[in-house]
């Protein structure tokens, strides 16, 4: 939404009153908080109407594929840092299969794509989309690969030709699972963008000489009747990559220019270099990345990646709340309590590790707190220490009679030791004394 | 046709340089002295301003290797059982830019190591290596205050780069690194404020602001990574926006990222570990390159060398 300031400059500033406010500012500043609109206005201009509705659609156009239950949202990104709100598409991953393998070869692909499935902090990491490349210039060909891949999956697809007819051919029999055709360039737009318009699929609009060639073709395509683009462009470098893929965020959100309000699609290739653009990419506005090859090996560091970089900043992380045993303990090793918050977590977990001493590490449900903060709170008190003991089963577990407290809640060790009939031991105050301490502890 | 505009930004502030290492010239005995900072804009966007120094790989060694996984003792083979021949290996054969070396033996709750056993290793890598030097103590207030004042004496002018200075404890080792014209490491954990705080104490103290760089802690990927990420890009924000005290290098140890459970064990359904742990440490490096480091500490020579290879790519260039 433009600012009061910014609508008043649209007004015929008459003062008339006939919107039912005084002045036209007073007017202005309804329409910003959305109390009023600017066609209550009797004087106002077909232009000024449609610079409003320019500048009230988002900067970046949400642009979807796929159907029915498995959509792919791109785009709809405000922010240039995700500390500023939070980034909120996460960007899609999608691996390629050239129509040129053999029926054999590409379903095996398949099964790879769709194998591969990681399961990390409550979240199930996996590809989104699978594309099918023609490399085969033949368009039977690259229909039968489309058909063998549509027939076993509903995994959303990303079809890749600049022939309008090879598109046509695999695109044609799977038209209302909304395929991402990939796509339109300076040579093709038209028939492209027809095609498009008659199957109602998002288009990938590429670029063959620059930015400014891209925002016309862009304008081409939407002249067509096309909505829904998503933008395409040289990457060759990590560094072309960062500078353009800022370039078109920054113009979008920044609204200087509005012309690429698009998301960003990366080809990012094989091998090394391709996993660096699409750790990258990730980071930097990159709406959807298609890789040739990935190795397993590569795609948990790409996954965890994603999973960091959107997560909502201004919700913590949290681990499952619960009991996990530390360096193999038996009926004699204590409890140790701490914080569901990932990052005490980590740190906690990481130090009884160092220790080397078998620990019943026993996490805490504290809505994602820290220890001080969660005690502050009043999330973490003896009762709540009790009850995740009594959830977790980890009495059974440990016979020791002990539970080892963070220093930093040595207050609550009577109340604790009361309800639990346990032996409260408190602990150091950071977290990096635990090694020292659980190895003097016996 | 349509003119897209390029966004450039009209940042008031600037990071400040810092000298690393001193050649003959003066007084020290480096063939090579490096700086680093001196951006004027955010990381790699050269429309923005620039980056008058690539970021630098600072390879890792450490006078223990107890606490070492074996696939990076495999890396270096023999020469990880020594420091000095472990620092030959990362200047001669894995080309990093300058050394780290972690004097973790020294603490008491390790080997117990007597600092001046450590300020002698110091002083054996200094002869064996041309390159500049990065020396942590253990993390022990008490042990470290000795280990470094040692350290800074027997290395006088060769202008080191100490670590680190914490809000709790920083007068011992800020004057150490005083004394000698060294540099020194301002610590922070994950807090744009605690970040400026430390500088201002450090400055106060009569640290000057060109030997100051600053670690707001690099967590490891899937480990906190993204509070160090947006923590680092705020920081460099505020600096550019005219924030003084936060106008100065970066600096992020990475080795963090071997802890990583996925770096450490098999994962169900992946394949190799040592593999996947260099592609953990390789990542955590990319996205603290993306958010403004300038120094990154690293473990394995495998991820180093993509990670340099990476730094070339985004600077457009070898």
């Amino acid at each position: 939404m433009p600012t009061a300031i910014e609508i008043f400059k649209l007004l015929p500033k008459k003062n008339c009153g006939k919107c039912n406010f005084p002045t036209c500012l007073a007017f202005a500043m309804q329409i910003a908080n959305s109390k009023a609109k600017l066609q209550d206005c009797p004087f106002i201009s077909e232009e000024a109407l449609a610079a409003m509705a320019a500048s009230a659609a988002p900067p970046i156009r949400l642009v979807k594929f796929g159907a029915a239950n498995k959509v792919i949202e791109m785009g709809d990104e405000t922010e240039l840092y995700r500390h500023e709100k939070r980034f909120f598409h996460p960007t899609a991953f999608a691996l390629a299969i050239s129509d040129a393998l053999d029926e054999k070869a590409i379903l095996q692909r398949l099964d790879e794509i769709l194998s591969t499935k990681f399961d990390r902090v409550g979240q199930i990491l996996c590809y989104d989309a699978i594309a099918i490349k023609d490399e085969s210039s033949d368009a039977k060909r690259f229909a039968t690969a489309v058909e063998a891949v549509a027939s076993r999956t509903e995994m959303p697809m990303v079809l890749v030709s600049r022939s309008t007819e090879i598109m046509k051919a695999g695109a044609g029999s799977i038209a209302q699972r909304r395929p991402l055709l990939f796509g339109a360039d300076a040579s093709n737009h038209e028939p492209m963008a027809a095609l498009a318009k008659e199957l109602n699929c998002p288009l990938v609009v590429s670029e063959g000489r620059g930015f400014n060639e891209l925002a016309d073709l862009v304008q081409k395509v939407r002249a067509n009747g096309i909505e829904d683009v998503v933008l395409n462009f040289e990457a060759g470098s990590m560094k072309q990559l960062l500078e353009r893929s800022s370039i078109v965020r920054k113009v979008s959100v920044k609204k200087t220019f509005r012309g690429l309000g698009y998301p960003i699609l990366i080809d990012a290739g094989s091998g090394e270099s391709a996993v660096l653009k699409g750790l990258l990419a990730t980071m930097k506005y990159g709406s959807i990345v298609l890789f040739d090859e990935l190795s397993e090996t590569h795609v948990l560091p790409l996954f965890v990646l994603r999973q960091n970089i959107y997560t909502d900043p201004q919700v913590p992380i949290q681990v499952k709340p619960g009991i996990y045993p530390v360096n193999g303990p038996s009926e004699s090793s204590p409890i140790l309590f701490t914080t569901n918050f990932s990052l005490t977590y980590f740190t906690v977990l990481s130090d009884v590790e160092k220790s080397k001493v078998p620990i019943w590490l026993q996490v805490v449900d504290t809505e994602g707190l820290s220890v001080m903060t969660a005690f502050s709170a009043g999330k973490l008190t003896p009762e709540s220490v009790n009850a995740s003991l009594e959830t977790s089963g980890v009495r059974d577990k440990s016979k020791s009679g002990q539970i080892i407290i963070p220093g930093m809640v040595s207050r609550m060790s009577g109340k604790l030791s009361e309800l639990t009939g346990l032996k409260v031991i408190v602990g150091p105050k950071e977290s990096s004394g635990i090694p020292k301490f659980l190895k003097n502890l016996n | 046709m349509v003119e897209v505009p390029v966004p450039k930004e009209k940042w008031s502030g600037k990071i400040g340089e810092v000298a690393l290492g001193a050649t003959a010239n003066e007084g020290g005995t480096r063939s090579i002295a490096l700086k680093t900072g001196g951006e004027s804009g955010m990381p790699f966007l050269s429309y923005e301003g620039g980056m008058p120094h690539r970021p630098l790989i600072a390879g890792e060694v450490l006078d223990s290797i107890s606490e070492l996984p074996t696939s990076v003792i495999t890396e270096f083979g023999n020469a990880i059982n020594d420091p000095v021949s472990w620092a030959r290996a990362w200047v001669e054969k894995f080309g990093a830019d300058l050394i780290c070396i972690k004097l973790v033996s020294t603490s008491p709750d390790e080997a117990n190591r007597s600092p001046q056993e450590a300020a002698e290793t110091v002083k054996r890598v200094l002869d064996a290596v041309k390159v500049p030097i990065i020396v942590y103590g253990c993390g022990n207030e008490e042990r470290d205050a000795k280990t470094l004042e040692l350290v800074s004496n027997i290395a006088a002018k060769e202008r080191l780069l100490m670590g680190h200075a914490e809000d709790t404890a920083y007068k011992s080792i800020a004057a150490a690194t005083v004394a000698n014209h060294h540099s020194i490491i301002s610590f922070s954990n994950l807090d744009i404020n605690l970040a400026k705080q430390i500088n201002i104490l450090l400055t106060d103290f009569g640290v000057k602001k060109d030997t100051i760089v600053m670690d707001p802690l690099m967590a490891a990927l899937g480990m906190g990574l993204e509070y160090s990420y947006s923590v680092m890009e705020r920081i460099r924000l505020a600096a550019f926006m005219g924030d003084g005290m936060l106008q100065v290098p970066l600096i992020c140890d990475t080795s963090a990222a071997w802890k990583a459970k996925e770096a450490a064990e098999d994962v169900p359904g992946s394949d190799g570990v040592a593999e996947r742990a260099v592609w953990w440490e390789t990542t955590t490096a990319l996205a603290a390159l993306i958010a403004g480091g300038d120094i990154l500490i690293m473990r394995s020579p495998r991820a180093a060398a993509i990670t340099k290879r990476a730094i070339e790519d985004l600077a457009g260039g070898v």
